[in-house]
């Protein structure tokens, strides 16, 4: 019964599809939000008209019209949609991908640079790089010769699968084996978007503590490398190494790891001999 | 801070199943948010009234449904909750490399009139 005015109507709980019913709802849902339907009553339904339940403002009756309707889609639907396709893009193009990714700070220019330098003679590599703002790292890699796009995010915290199709038009992709994505410095957002990358590294610096795999989960659980970087700092840093390769197991148990210096050159023959073998197939 | 995007698709979702069910308000949306989904329920509810005003979803009641991180292990054959997000059994204390649930970020459904 209408509790306001006792008037009978609005009987009826909530509607509730029939199991299966999700995805052929479209033609069942009631639209009409008429009060208390197509019966007309002659006494008015006006404010003030309190309920107790504090989801809506509408009257109780009119609770008889609502559906609840099982959608089950991800909200990642759409990046994931064009993630795929910008997979297939590079694959067709012959290009292998690689999502960067890392707090700020952790090196990740430097060691994109000297990855691009070192493997000339192996592969041609390009770069695409996220910032919130300035053109910076971009013009860093442009002036030694390295082809690269910078992507502005604004306050977007991270890069979509969206803006790397965006980018692609910048560059030229034919004329490159491998194509380098920097994301934005940050450890919490870049997890959840797939950007139709062939691998995910992420980095950890020597300055930034053994325990950041345990503090950011998500992120390292979804690497399949994890770069130890810095590691001319490691003695300076008091780098506990033993303790920070136990914590990235724990949390990055897909991972490849490799400990690295991009500015010495300390293992970064290792880290592009298994690009090398990565990148190679694919062309 | 990527929930005001995450919540504007949740209620761009909602709206497009509303337009095409014919249906002109929507009163509830339930989401499905997985503990390794690295997303925060609070900001998701933050976001959600300013993403909604002026909308036929303003006034809408948001519902979160948690998602533990569950592993599988392989060496005894079940299934265990992660704690701290290590996934090692506590019964054998094996890593397990299979997480089974906990990434979830779904829009579980929509209630519209």
């Amino acid at each position: 019964m209408c509790t306001e005015c006792g008037c009978g109507l609005g009987e009826s709980k909530q509607a509730v599809p029939q199991p299966g019913a999700g995805d052929t709802a479209h033609g069942t849902a009631v639209p009409s939000t008429d009060h208390h339907g197509d019966e007309p009553h002659d006494h008015p339904h006006q404010p003030p008209h309190h309920h107790d339940h504090a989801d809506s403002t509408l009257h109780d009756s009119d609770q008889s019209k609502r559906q609840i309707v099982e959608l089950n889609r991800s909200l990642l639907t759409k990046n994931e949609r064009i993630a795929e396709r910008n997979r297939g893009f590079f694959r067709a193009k012959g290009v292998f991908v690689i999502n960067v990714l890392s707090s700020p700070g952790s090196g990740k220019t430097t060691l994109i640079q000297q990855t691009a330098l070192a493997s000339s003679g192996r592969f041609r590599a390009g770069v695409i790089v996220g910032d919130l703002a300035t053109d910076n790292d971009a013009a860093r890699l442009r002036a030694a010769n390295i082809p690269a796009v910078q992507v502005n995010t604004g306050t977007v915290c991270h890069l979509d699968a969206a803006m790397i199709e965006q980018a692609c038009a910048k560059l030229d992709l034919d004329s490159i084996d491998l194509l380098i994505i920097e994301n934005v410095g940050n450890l919490v957002c870049p997890a959840a978007y797939d950007l139709g990358e062939n691998l995910r590294v992420v980095l950890l610096s020597v300055t930034e503590g053994e325990d950041k795999p345990l503090k950011y989960p998500p992120l390292f659980h979804s690497a399949n490398v994890a770069l130890i970087t810095k590691s001319d700092l490691a003695a300076a840093a008091g780098w506990n190494r033993e303790n920070a390769i136990a914590n990235l197991r724990k949390i990055s148990h897909h991972a490849v790891i490799f400990e690295l210096s991009a500015k010495t050159g300390e293992g970064m023959s290792a880290w592009l001999d298994f690009l090398s073998s990565r990148v190679r197939p694919i062309r | 801070m990527h929930e005001v995007g995450l919540m504007q698709e949740a209620v761009r979702m909602a709206l497009d199943y509303a337009a095409s069910a014919g249906a002109s308000r929507v009163h509830r949306l339930r989401l499905r948010v997985g503990a390794m989904s690295g997303v925060v329920p609070d900001a998701l509810r933050f976001a959600f009234d300013v993403v909604c005003r002026g909308t036929p979803a303003e006034g809408a009641v948001l519902e979160i449904d948690h998602v533990p991180a569950v592993c599988w292990c392989s060496k005894c054959q079940s299934e265990f909750e992660c704690e701290d997000f290590i996934n090692e059994c506590p019964k054998c204390h094996e890593i397990s490399s299979e997480l089974r649930r906990g990434t979830e970020l779904d829009l579980a459904s929509v209630e519209v009139s």
